[in-house]
């Protein structure tokens, strides 16, 4: 389990510096996260310990939010001075997108056959 | 009654407390979750933040204070998006065979997401700051606060914009796909994750474990795009905010 924190850690730190280093507009941790599928891919195997640990943190995603959403309590005057525009603007938008790229994907896989091979 | 004072003395500077209620909230939302049947509107994220803004409030303790402790729970967003490469490599073959409706997907999604969300915003009457603010909301929290301190949005609003987002997503999303009789999981996860990242991803492991993957993809590719997207719109827009 150290190992594997450790691999993920690594790779993020490496995707930090290459950020910052190349001047990119990449986040560095989505750049680890490249880096470590690219490896997975290399090597075509995936250490069982790397995958336990991966699997807890991702099944307590939601968890890590919590401390920034709580930032919440900072905003209590602007978000009564403009809660309208703001709910409006976070319910219409999440839905619509969800609507949005749902039905775009379906269309190309109606409309082109091929781009979705099946085996 | 000195004896309380002093450990709260001691308590109030240490990062224990706040890092412990933090677990100690969502677990009391998870509980709530399972005991309302796994209903969405229970949301554990929801839960736990409306149970730990009251006891800040109650207790006089500034987010500054509170966050110092809760940062190291905060500080794992980042090993956990690099984690997202194990689904992603454990569903390759799918993702690979859907290629070119993902990248439709993102594109069209990547887009409305920022758009609608600024639209709506001004024609409601939102200041330009809040505008900015909103409009990386979709993508995940570290992301989204990169993109909105460059394009002179306020970084800590976004963060809370972002997590708002990301509830909705997870409260509604699986209803509306349903409506929209969308029945393929890889088509539903990725749906969510481009418009409510992680905690839209989280609920989509709770669909299936091939959900999930798209959704944690999604929240990868969205966060590329958006960060190369929203400069370029806040750049056309007739007003801007002082960085």
């Amino acid at each position: 389990m150290i190992g594997a924190l450790a691999i993920l850690l690594g790779l993020q730190l490496v995707g930090e510096v290459a950020v910052r280093w190349s001047g990119a507009p990449l986040p560095g941790p989505v750049v680890g996260m490249v880096l470590l599928f690219l490896a997975l891919r290399w090597r075509q195997a995936l250490p069982d310990t790397l995958r336990t640990t991966a699997e807890t943190l991702l099944s307590h995603l939601s968890l890590l939010f919590v401390p920034a959403g709580v930032g919440i309590m900072q905003y209590g005057a602007l978000l009564a001075e403009e809660w309208l525009a703001v709910a409006a603007a976070l319910v219409l938008s999440t839905l619509i997108t969800v609507a949005v790229t749902a039905l775009a994907m379906q269309a190309v896989i109606r409309h082109w056959p091929g781009a979705h091979r099946h085996e | 009654m000195n004896k309380i004072g002093d450990i709260w003395v001691y308590l109030a500077t240490s990062p224990l407390v706040w890092l412990t209620l933090t677990l100690a909230a969502y677990l009391a939302g998870q509980w709530l979750f399972r005991r309302s049947g796994g209903r969405a509107l229970f949301n554990p994220v929801a839960l736990a933040i409306a149970l730990l803004v009251p006891l800040l409030l109650l207790t006089g303790t500034p987010y500054a204070t509170y966050f110092s402790g809760a940062q190291f729970i905060h500080f794992l967003l980042g090993p956990a998006t690099v984690a997202l490469a194990i689904p992603l490599y454990l569903h390759w073959d799918r993702v690979r065979r859907l290629f070119l409706p993902i990248l439709m997907g993102l594109l069209t999604g990547s887009l409305t997401a920022i758009v609608s969300a600024m639209g709506a915003a001004w024609l409601l009457g939102g200041s330009p700051r809040t505008l900015l603010s909103l409009a990386p909301k979709s993508v995940t929290t570290p992301v989204a606060m990169g993109i909105a301190e460059k394009i002179g949005g306020l970084p800590s609003l976004t963060a809370v914009m972002v997590i708002l987002t990301g509830v909705l997503g997870a409260v509604a999303a699986p209803a509306l796909l349903r409506a929209l009789r969308i029945g393929d999981d890889a088509i539903k996860g990725f749906a969510i994750g481009v418009a409510a990242h992680g905690i839209g991803t989280a609920r989509a492991f709770q669909i299936s474990s091939l959900a999930g993957a798209f959704a944690g993809l999604a929240i990868g590719l969205n966060a590329l795009l958006t960060a190369l997207l929203t400069p370029l719109i806040a750049s056309l827009l007739p007003f801007h905010a002082v960085p």
